[in-house]
């Protein structure tokens, strides 16, 4: 693996080169390019400096391994790529982010619903549903007042997204139900387009609320963890029996309903499973088709936390799961991984990409009381309270710290060739493990690269 | 080219003027709540 970065003329370069599975990969960070180099290419790549530049005494240590054609011939292609912008390009954007960054809006929601769930999952950041505070219920009042916060507050957005959270959404279901009836009221007077997802944990949705979710949900989030054994030992009913013979058929009705499209089983690993890959082909073994598995985030007195020490094998398993990934796939067995997920031709444009999620910006969380925090899980941490629903934006100056949050204001990201697919991470776990939101959680740095490093793996073999 | 494949081009200065329109979807919406997955989101004008 080899980072290279350089600045001549004050743009920073940087590529990202390495194999895996014999393969040669090298990510031009600044444009985006990606290249499969031969093994005669990749090492002649190492023989460029910094800056894009030959280092002629280097390449004449490769004449004893490689004939004077094929490596003047791969001199001549890295030539090609750096001419056209394709390699060793410079880091453009620094100068736009001041455009991207002013008059933010809020364009996104998550709605707690429920502080208060029907299952006491080991592993959860709210608590047991609570979030830090007493269980209680989001009342028809407070959410069509979040609507309106929402409207005032979007600016020119027309697009405005509702997630119903938790705590369990589905205990305070009519809610839900009354709330999507009062934005569509709104939405065609006000010019915007709502699109709500409910994320859930699938003990109660009975055949109403399916039919309620299919005809007025963009997204479902269903909570599952995997194997049977793995998810009973963590998502756990308040009598403590594991809930997977429950929500697996439902899970599997939900999807068959919403025909198998807009929708994803969504499941949390520790250091107990990392062997987590069993788990993602579990659920793609169940017919599952959309499948998010993600590291969990829980303190080191959880026991459940993925520590320096469990980074090597967490990064192998990542590993192991692509080259199966990538075989299924090609035989017919498809199926889609979140976290392997990698539009190269469109994606996300740049400016998102140097501000990521937009917590405490373009995204917020609001509480059953109409609390707002910058995401779901800043949510009871008084520090972080911004305002409310009712009475607007409090002044409160972590806000502004949010606002100029980008990669460029991290040191760590900015020196990181991942910057730009991460978009410098996640907030709330940085503040958790390192008490700065603009510090990022090392562990978390490195899981993420790796499973790049595996989707543009998964990319080059697909494009053969 | 012989040694080098470019399986995706110089995609990501491409429209830089046009960039941050801010229509596209929150990554935290989707199916990640726990960690930061903003490349695999989907552009709003593709």
């Amino acid at each position: 693996m080899r980072v290279l970065t350089g600045c001549p003329g004050k743009l920073v370069i940087m590529i990202h080169a390495y194999s895996m599975y014999g393969t040669n990969l090298v990510l031009d960070v600044s444009s985006g390019a990606v290249h499969v180099f031969d093994d005669t290419a990749f090492r002649v790549l190492k023989c460029f400096g910094q800056d894009g530049r030959l280092e002629e005494e280097k390449i004449s240590k490769l004449r004893e391994e490689f004939p004077e054609r094929e490596i003047r011939e791969a001199v001549d292609e890295i030539r090609t790529l750096i001419s056209e912008g394709l390699l060793f390009s410079g880091d453009i954007y620094e100068e736009h982010l001041p455009q991207w960054t002013r008059n933010t809006v809020v364009k996104a929601l998550c709605l707690h619903i429920a502080h208060d769930c029907n299952l006491r999952c080991k592993y959860c950041f709210a608590g047991t549903g609570e979030y830090l505070g007493e269980r209680s219920l989001m009342s028809l009042e407070v959410g069509m007042r979040a609507i309106d916060f929402l409207i005032e507050n979007s600016g020119n957005r027309r697009n405005l997204e509702v997630d119903f959270f938790g705590g369990e959404p589905l205990m305070n279901f009519d809610v839900v139900k009354g709330i999507v009836h009062y934005a569509r009221t709104r939405e065609r007077d006000c010019k915007k387009n709502f699109r709500f997802t409910i994320t859930t944990n699938v003990l109660l949705l009975d055949k109403d609320k399916r039919d309620f979710i299919n005809e007025h949900m963009d997204n479902v989030v269903l909570s599952i963890d995997g194997r049977k054994e793995v998810n009973d030992a963590m998502r756990q009913r308040l009598d403590g029996t594991g809930c997977y013979d429950r929500i697996l058929p439902l899970a599997k009705t939900m999807v068959e309903e919403r025909g198998h499209e807009n929708y994803y089983v969504r499941g949390t690993f520790t250091r107990n499973n990392l062997d987590f890959g069993e788990d993602v082909l579990h659920l793609a073994d169940e017919g599952f088709e959309q499948i998010s598995v993600e590291p969990v985030v829980a303190s080191a007195d959880s026991g459940l936390d993925i520590r320096e020490e469990d980074i090597p094998r967490a990064c192998a398993e990542y590993k192991r799961l692509a080259k199966i990934y990538a075989e299924r796939r090609a035989s017919g067995r498809w199926f889609n991984f979140f976290h392997f997920m990698l539009d190269l031709e469109g994606g996300p444009c740049i400016a998102k990409r140097l501000r990521g999620c937009g917590s405490g910006t373009e995204y917020l969380a609001v509480t059953p009381e109409g609390d707002i925090y910058p995401c779901h899980q800043f949510v009871g941490q008084p520090r972080f309270l911004l305002g409310s629903v009712f009475k607007g934006f409090s002044g409160n100056p972590e806000r502004e710290e949010f606002c100029n949050s980008n990669v460029y204001e991290k040191p760590e990201c900015r020196a990181c060739w991942a910057k730009y697919y991460c978009s410098g991470g996640c907030a709330a776990n940085a503040w958790k493990f390192n008490r700065d939101i603009k510090k990022p959680y090392r562990v978390g740095c490195e899981l993420e690269k790796k499973r790049i490093e595996c989707a543009l793996w998964i990319k080059a073999k697909e494009a053969r | 080219m012989k040694h080098i494949k470019t399986i995706n081009g110089k995609t990501l200065n491409r429209d830089i003027k046009k960039a941050g329109c801010g229509e596209c979807q929150t990554s935290c919406q989707s199916a990640c709540k726990t960690s930061c997955t903003v490349a695999n989101q989907k552009c709003e004008k593709e």
